[in-house]
């Protein structure tokens, strides 16, 4: 395999520790870069505020899917029990809710959670197999044991040399440049 | 150190002080080299018992439920003791997943990820029981989900054996869902960590391209959170629909109102007893007690004891009211559990939960592997015995006394029950092989110094 040509993204700072990270992210965040994200191989505490991320819209997409769970629910036994299948019983009424609670309740869970999962991939951008961290050779420090500020050259103000100064005055002892292979590439890889 | 420490401090946690890195290696190790004889040997022999499973449930299949020991009275033999006992391990897995982490209690990280795959094995092993037990098994789920049909014809939501279907239903996809999400962030590091292209390919396609990213991570920690929060009223759920199949009857012995709680926290009993059976085995064969700790398996085992006292307690109970209500069929079932024909099955789960874990409130035997061991084996064995004597001795001696029969299980009965832990534990090996049996990544979160030092508020 031919050696792919590689288009220059921007630039990846390395951090062995995870106070100096943080303080990189506010010094970014003020200088109000437009795009860069930080990696690391855990979820670290205060970071979200360091990047000035709002907070995640996760549980309001859980909550709408759980109610129409709850919804289904009502429509599926009622329907079904006082339409379509009349049973009586005991002489107990057609629409008796009180017994049909567990089946409301599975299935605001289980609308729930299959909506949080499909706001995992969603939010969280999963399923694009390809990134620029495997293409610059930092991908599996990241995700073992170090953390990782990128910035992505928007326009020409942004060249390379002015990031590389952002990242060292962030405190950034380890600079590489952010590339990406630039073959055509069809496999999932 | 405080009994704070000691539970929640960096003690709890690892034995001794270890990088990010080497804790990986020590995780990741298993999965990167060829499995060892050891494990071969294990593999060979519950792989064996799985095929003595399939072998009784294709004689099940063939010739029909008339094969088991299932008679007139008891209707419902060792197919329900069975999928009650499996549903009641798959409950220490959720507890410690998504309860204890809500409860914030650190110490669940090292063991959660075995826990809850231990509970997706074991519902898989309980679903096999109800659905044998239909006859014909193909054709069960046209009987179980609502689906327009030609005859017009719907279910009744108005039994429990429906609530049933959807809560167990949905406690194994919840499960499922919890479970994956928290294997993303450990399949990128197995992804990177791969040295041939086949790995790389399998673990990066499991991965879903995870690369850390902050901007996710906070999406992800958000929904970690809601499946925990979700989880925790679905675990209490779903033992107490099962419960209902018993309670809403009107069969002397079943009918009473204690069966939920008293169900859960037999579930969470026999969860926990299951966790460490299996845990301690786990530990000693790919070398991980720094990390599976004798603290993990302390904390544990107060656990046990505390919900030994509840299952305790709801036998006296359950004995108490069924004197005090002065029925005389409630009486007399409870009399003939006690002092009937399968009086020995009653003594022997008496034994097993409620007086053999007692022994765990001495410190060394709850903080010795080798000691507590027996005990963690007598209470599977009991809560097995639970469901028996719930099941079988309610049944064979009803209403009418000209219908009453003593229950023998045939041996096409005890394969069934031998096969499924045979089916149990070979995917349980299968997962230690393939993959990171511990959550790498929310380990390396609570690891002392992970943190930035300033953000000690966010508690």
């Amino acid at each position: 395999m031919a050696e792919p040509r590689k288009k220059a993204l921007g630039v990846v700072g390395l951090y062995d520790d995870v106070d100096t990270l943080v303080r990189a992210a506010e010094q970014i965040r003020d200088a109000g870069h437009p795009e860069w994200d930080c990696h690391t191989p855990y979820p670290v505490h205060g970071l979200d505020r360091a990047m000035g991320l709002r907070p995640s819209v996760v549980p309001y997409v859980t909550l709408t899917a759980g109610l129409v769970g709850f919804l289904t629910a009502v429509v599926l036994t009622g329907g079904l029990s006082v339409f379509q299948y009349p049973i009586r019983i005991g002489g107990k009424a057609l629409f008796s809710w009180q017994a049909f609670v567990p089946i409301y309740f599975e299935l605001f869970v289980l609308f729930a959670a299959l909506a949080t999962m499909a706001s995992v991939i969603w939010f969280c951008r999963l399923g694009r197999w390809h990134s620029p961290l495997h293409d610059s050779g930092v991908m599996s420090e990241v995700v073992s044991d170090r953390f990782a500020i990128t910035l992505v050259a928007t326009d020409e103000c942004h060249t390379e040399d002015h990031l590389r100064k952002m990242l060292l005055d962030a405190g950034c002892r380890d600079i590489r440049p952010l590339v990406q292979f630039e073959e055509e590439d069809d496999s999932i890889l | 150190m405080t009994v704070k420490e000691l539970v929640l401090g960096p003690a709890a946690l690892t034995t001794r002080e270890i990088g990010l890195r080497e804790l990986e290696d020590d995780i990741y190790r298993p999965l990167e080299s060829f499995p060892t004889a050891r494990w071969w040997g294990a593999i060979s022999v519950t792989g064996a018992l799985a095929g003595v499973f399939v072998l009784c449930v294709w004689i099940t299949v063939t010739q029909g439920i008339g094969t088991w020991g299932n008679n007139n009275p008891v209707g419902w033999g060792w197919a329900i003791v069975n999928f009650v006992f499996w549903i009641g391990i798959g409950h220490a897995g959720t507890l410690i997943s998504a309860i204890l982490f809500l409860l914030r209690q650190k110490w669940r990280t090292g063991i959660a990820r075995f826990a809850e795959a231990m509970t997706i094995f074991a519902v898989i092993c309980a679903l096999q029981f109800p659905l044998i037990h239909t006859g014909r098994p193909w054709l069960a789920m046209f009987w179980l989900i609502p689906y327009p049909n030609d005859q017009g014809i719907y279910q009744n939501f108005r039994s429990p054996l429906m609530w049933d279907v959807f809560a167990v239903g949905t406690y194994g996809l919840v499960s499922f869902m919890f479970w994956f999400t928290g294997l993303i962030p450990d399949f990128a590091i197995a992804r990177d960590r791969a040295k041939n292209s086949l790995r790389k390919l399998i673990y990066g396609l499991l991965s879903l391209g995870w690369t850390g990213s902050n901007r996710a991570w906070t999406h992800y920690e958000r929904a970690y959170l809601l499946f925990a929060g979700l989880s925790t009223p679905l675990v209490l759920s779903v033992h107490s629909v099962v419960s209902f199949d018993f309670a809403v009857s009107i069969i002397p012995g079943w009918h009473t109102t204690i069966f939920p709680p008293y169900f859960v926290a037999g579930a969470i009993f026999s969860g926990f007893a299951m966790v460490s059976t299996l845990i301690i085995i786990l530990r000693k064969m790919f070398r991980l007690q720094h990390v599976i700790t004798d603290n993990h398996l302390a904390v544990m085992n107060k656990i046990i004891i505390a919900t030994s006292l509840m299952v305790g307690y709801a036998y006296a109970v359950e004995l108490f009211m069924a004197w005090y209500g002065g029925i005389a069929v409630e009486r007399y079932a409870f009399m003939n559990r006690a002092l009937g024909p399968f009086a020995w099955a009653y003594w022997t789960m008496v034994l097993c939960n409620v007086a053999a874990p007692q022994l765990l409130w001495f410190r060394r035997i709850r903080r010795s592997a080798l000691l507590m061991y027996p005990v963690v084996i007598l209470v599977n064995v009991g809560m097995w015995f639970e469901r028996f004597v719930i099941v079988v001795t309610s049944l064979h001696r009803d209403y009418l006394p000209a219908s009453w029969d003593y229950f023998k299980p045939t041996w096409i009965d005890a394969g069934l029950l031998a096969g499924s832990v045979g089916l149990f534990l070979t995917l349980m090996l299968l997962f230690c092989r393939f993959l990171p049996t511990i959550s790498t990544a929310e380990l390396k979160a609570v690891m002392p110094a992970a943190q930035p030092s300033h953000g000690e508020h966010h508690g």
